[in-house]
């Protein structure tokens, strides 16, 4: 056997290229570092770069910024920033979780009533007048994360109820008929109350522009335990590509799998939308392009789902804070715009293997 | 010993029995055959078996009730091949082969090396080396085949069960394929329970063959007792001949004189 052929030989298929992981970081920092030089405050940018160097251990370099500028810096530009990868992250790999757990590639996070759930908490606190959507004690998050998860426990108990344990399709009915039902609930609250509907219809729309370090300190202990157990879970995950009976025949207990994907996903997707509103598309947009461009086996999609979710809601929130500068355009507007033709070219191409 | 044992197993859906009290065992070692027309009941027969499909009656590998045993040593006793493997979309040879290891690697764990060298050796035995990274649903039958067995193979279980491993394979590739089959069978000392249609291949290469008729067992027996002429005509419906050929049994159909 030639050298080539045994090196080869002795590689794991389906592997994480460590190149790519690369890329995929690389496009990260691009994006939240470019984000974070780019503003209505026209900051220096090399005195962006020497106070972030400042921060490092054992550094020390004065970056000549004002203590406003730096404010911007740190309390403004940073949080929003890393809610927005952290948001980013976590919808697209939950869209990859639920993808593969449903064997369905048009599968997204808010499937399963969750952003119909949110949508109604959201509204109730804001018409209740208990959270404007700024300050520690804001009931929006709470309310809307309540709501999220509520939902996805009724979809979770109306769908085994009628019978997803012989068919996950049943599940995603159920989710269906969920989110119908909530959004109803919702759209009524919100015509008795017009006076809020602006309020209602920002969050609604997705928005980062209000976050700081509260919100992220909120989410990012949901996200990652969230994003470790779909992690975890990867190869189980290549198993039930399978199906449930052969993955069983294989020794995988496919509704433990399912349950524990499912779990998790939900999870950090409640926490997402509470925190940042309703972002379409993220979800479907980022895993189908990392399928298309790296392979289809969930070992690669899921990782590289987080790092290119993050770049992607990172950059988009950049083009939507500085495309039509000083106002800005809702985040969930720009994925929806760029999701929905990725979405029928999706469409287009899904003989090419897509789940 | 009996390496699996079936006893009064009955199926049903609706009102149609699919199964209908049937027992049966294995000794370790043998090569089974199943076979009897389409409908007969026999991949369901496999399947419960497997342990995959719910069944009044009990399965017993050894002497444990495979309604016992957990998924995951259930997968280490046997290996388990439906008629129809799902093909998802994309999947490299390697990947696809290497679900087989499953039964050996913790849920949240990955692959280590014992189970790359392990899949290594069954590509090479299978002449799979330079498909490794083609992806499944881009082969031909015949090869797509080789890695539904591969992925059997790698499993390393003493017992495994075959759905109809060479309706999709010419003449030549089904003889590959269980001189394969024999070998390894020789090599581990596995026991190995198939369903076929062709009844020729069948009698050559099992040790006992049990012929399903409407969920019933019609006949069971040594190759040439079972494979009756008359018995073969009556259930299948067809005019038969057997002959035998040096030492083997060739079953071949005749036209009728009348038409
Ligand atoms: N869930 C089900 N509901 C109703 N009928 C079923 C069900 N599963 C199997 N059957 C019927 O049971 C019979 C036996 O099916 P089985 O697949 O075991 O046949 P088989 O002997 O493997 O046939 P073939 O040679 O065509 O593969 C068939 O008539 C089939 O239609
Ligand atoms: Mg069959």
């Amino acid at each position: 056997m030639s050298k080539a052929a045994t090196s080869s030989g002795l590689r794991t298929p389906e592997r994480l290229r460590a190149s790519v992981i690369l890329v995929g970081a690389f496009a990260c920092i691009l994006a939240m570092g470019t984000s974070l030089a780019i503003g209505p405050a026209g900051i220096n940018k090399t005195a962006i770069l020497r106070e972030l160097i400042d921060r490092l251990p054992f550094i020390e370099m004065e970056s000549g910024l004002s203590p406003i500028h730096k404010s911007v810096i740190w309390e403004v530009r940073l949080p929003r920033i890393l809610l927005g990868g952290l948001v980013g992250g976590t919808l697209a790999v939950s869209g990859a979780s639920y993808q593969a757990v449903f064997r369905n590639p048009l599968a997204d996070p808010y499937l399963l009533g969750a952003a119909a759930g949110a949508g109604l908490g959201a509204t109730v606190a804001i018409v209740t007048g208990s959270g404007d959507g700024i300050g520690a004690f804001d009931l929006v998050p709470v309310l809307a994360f309540l709501g999220a998860m509520g939902a996805v426990i009724m979809t979770y108990f109306l769908g085994y109820s009628s019978g997803a344990r012989r068919s996950p399709s049943a599940l995603l009915l159920a989710g269906v008929a969920v989110a119908a039902f909530l959004t109803a609930i919702q759209t009524f609250i919100q015509q008795q109350n017009v006076e809020s509907i602006r309020q209602v219809y920002s969050w609604i729309l997705g928005r980062l522009n209000t976050s700081s370090w509260t919100e992220v300190k909120l989410l990012a202990p949901y996200a990652f335990l969230a994003i470790l157990v779909m992690l975890l879970s990867r190869r189980a995950l290549d198993v039930m590509r399978l199906g449930d009976t052969e993955a069983s025949s294989v020794g995988l207990r496919p509704q433990i799998v399912r349950f524990s994907v499912i779990a998790a996903a939900s999870l950090g997707t409640a926490a997402s939308v509470s925190v940042s509103g309703l972002i379409a598309f993220v979800g479907i947009i980022v895993p189908h392009v990392v399928r298309l461009l790296a392979g289809t086996s969930n070992r690669i999609v899921l990782p590289l789902s987080v790092l290119f979710g993050s770049a992607f809601l990172a950059f988009v929130d950049l083009l939507g804070r500085t495309l039509v500068s000083p106002a800005e355009i809702p985040i969930g507007v720009i994925t929806a715009f760029c999701g929905a033709p990725f979405f029928v070219l999706v469409l287009r191409t899904s003989q090419k293997a897509l789940t | 010993m009996n390496h699996c044992l079936v006893q009064n197993v009955r199926v049903s859906a609706g009102r149609k029995v699919l199964l209908d009290d049937v027992s049966l065992s294995v000794p370790r070692g043998e090569w089974l055959s199943i076979v009897g027309p389409n409908g007969a009941g026999k991949s369901t027969l496999l399947s419960v078996m497997a342990g995959l499909r719910s069944s009044s009656g009990s399965v017993y590998l050894g002497d444990i009730d495979i309604a016992d045993m957990t998924p995951r040593q259930r997968a280490q006793h046997l290996a388990y091949l439906p008629q129809h493997p799902e093909v998802p979309p994309g999947i490299s040879v390697g990947g696809y082969v290497l679900i087989g290891r499953n039964p050996y690697i913790p849920l949240l764990g990955t692959e280590g090396q014992r189970d790359i060298e392990i899949l290594n050796e069954v590509l090479e035995q299978l002449s799979l080396q330079d498909f490794r990274d083609r992806t499944l649903d881009s082969l031909s039958g015949g090869e797509l085949q080789r890695c539904h067995l591969a992925r059997v193979l790698v499993q390393d279980t003493p017992l495994i069960f075959l759905d109809e491993p060479t309706t999709a394979l010419d003449l030549g590739h089904q003889q590959q394929t269980l001189d394969l089959v024999c070998e390894i069978r020789n090599q581990r000392e596995l026991t190995v329970v198939m369903t076929m249609h062709d009844l020729s291949l069948a009698g050559q290469y099992s040790d006992r063959i049990i012929l399903l008729s409407e969920g019933q067992i019609a006949s069971e027996g040594k190759p040439e007792d079972v494979l009756d002429p008359d018995r073969l005509s009556g259930l299948y419906g067809a005019r038969i001949k057997v002959m035998k050929v040096d030492s083997d049994i060739v079953i071949i159909p005749t036209r009728s004189q009348e038409l």
